[in-house]
C-alpha cells in the first residue's frame, strides 16, 4: 500500500511538473523564427505520431481499426468535429466487426 | 463570463472522447492488480492516456521507482513542447499563478483545442479543462466498476474513439496548410520506422513518440520556417 502512494508521487508529480515548469518559466514572447516555428509544429508531429501506426491495432482487428479511421478521417477532412469523428470511427470499426462475424 | 462558457462548451468533446478512453484504463488498471479508487485516483491526480497506461504495468512490480521516473519523463516530454508552444499565445492575464494551477491540465486534446486559439485566457482555459477532467475520472471509475460486462467486440472499438479524435484535430489544419500537412506526414512515417523496423521497435512507444515529433517538426522549421506571426493565425 504505501509502494501505491509512492508510485502515485512519482507519476502525477513528474507529469505535473513537465506540464507546468515550461508553462510557468517562459513568459517571454519568442522572436526566434525556427523555434517558434517548431513551437506551431510540435502539437500536429505528437499527434500524428501517436495515431500511427498504434491506430491501426487500436481495435484488436486491422480490419475495423482501418475501416474506421478511413470513414472517420473523411469526416475529419470534411471538417466535423471531435465527438462526431470519434463517434463515427467506433460505430464504423463495430459494424465492421459485426459483418466479418457474419461472414 | 463569456470566455468560461465558451470554453466548457469546446471541453465537452473532449470530456466525451475521454470517457470511452479513461473506461479502458479502468479496466487495464483492475487487470493489473489495482482496485477501483487507485485506478480513480490516479486518472484524477494525473489526467494523461500514454503515462497512465505504461504506469500501471510499472505499479504491478513493487520499488521500480527509478523506471517509473524515467519512463514517465519520456512519455510526458511532449507536454513541455506543448506548453511552450502554448505559453506563446496566452494573454496578458495568464500569468503567475494561472500558469501553475491551470498548466496541470495540459493534455494533448485541450493543448490542441487552445491553440487553434488566437489567444488563451484564464477563463476560455479553466471552462476548457471542466469537461476532460470529469470525463476521465468518470470514465476511469465505470471502467474499473463494470467494464468486464461489455463485450470484447464493443471495448475493442471503443478504442479506436481517441484517434477518431486525433484525426478530427489534425486533418483539417493539415487540409489548409501544406507545411503542416508535410510535418504531419514525416511524423507518421518515422513513427512507423520505428515501429516495423528489428531493434528500432523494442524501444517503448513513449520514448519513440517523442523522437519522430521532435524529428518532423524540426524539420518542418528548417524547410518551412513561419515567416512572421500572422502566417501563425492562418495556419491555424
Amino acid at each position: 500500500m504505501t509502494d501505491f502512494w509512492i508510485y502515485l508521487a512519482i507519476l502525477a508529480g513528474s507529469t505535473y511538473l513537465i506540464r507546468v515548469i515550461p508553462f510557468a518559466l517562459m513568459q517571454k514572447k519568442i522572436t526566434n523564427v525556427y523555434v517558434s516555428s517548431f513551437l506551431h509544429y510540435i502539437p500536429f508531429a505528437v499527434l500524428s505520431a501517436m495515431t500511427l501506426p498504434a491506430a491501426l491495432f487500436a481495435t484488436g482487428n486491422i480490419m475495423s481499426s482501418v475501416a474506421g479511421l478511413l470513414v472517420g478521417g473523411f469526416f475529419a477532412y470534411r471538417g466535423k468535429g471531435l465527438t462526431l469523428v470519434a463517434i463515427i470511427s467506433c460505430v464504423i470499426a463495430l459494424m465492421t466487426e459485426l459483418i466479418l462475424l457474419l461472414i | 463570463m463569456k470566455a468560461f462558457t465558451r470554453g466548457l462548451r469546446a471541453g465537452i468533446p473532449i470530456g466525451l472522447g475521454y470517457l470511452s478512453v479513461s473506461f479502458t484504463f479502468g479496466i487495464m488498471a483492475i487487470a493489473s492488480g489495482l482496485t477501483w479508487w487507485q485506478a480513480v485516483i490516479i486518472s484524477m491526480t494525473t489526467v494523461t492516456s500514454a503515462g497512465q497506461l505504461s504506469a500501471i504495468g510499472t505499479m504491478a512490480v513493487p520499488g521500480q521507482y527509478a523506471a517509473m521516473l524515467v519512463s514517465q519523463a519520456t512519455i510526458n516530454l511532449r507536454y513541455a513542447f506543448m506548453s511552450m508552444s502554448l505559453s506563446q499565445k496566452t494573454s496578458k492575464s495568464f500569468r503567475g499563478i494561472w500558469r501553475w494551477i491551470l498548466g496541470f491540465f495540459m493534455t494533448d486534446e485541450i493543448f490542441a483545442v487552445a491553440s487553434a486559439e488566437k489567444t488563451v485566457s484564464v477563463r476560455f482555459f479553466c471552462g476548457l479543462s471542466v469537461a476532460p477532467w470529469v470525463g476521465w475520472t468518470l470514465g476511469t471509475l465505470a471502467g474499473s466498476l463494470v467494464g468486464n460486462v461489455l463485450p470484447p467486440i464493443v471495448m475493442g472499438s471503443l478504442c479506436l474513439a481517441i484517434y477518431g479524435m486525433f484525426l478530427a484535430i489534425i486533418l483539417p489544419p493539415a487540409k489548409a496548410s501544406r507545411p503542416v500537412l508535410a510535418v504531419v506526414a514525416i511524423a507518421a512515417i518515422i513513427h512507423c520506422i520505428f515501429y516495423y523496423v528489428p531493434y528500432l521497435r523494442d524501444i517503448p512507444s513513449g520514448i519513440s513518440i517523442s523522437i519522430s515529433a521532435v524529428a518532423a517538426a524540426m524539420l518542418g522549421a528548417l524547410l518551412f520556417p513561419l515567416k512572421n506571426s500572422e502566417e501563425v493565425a492562418e495556419n491555424d
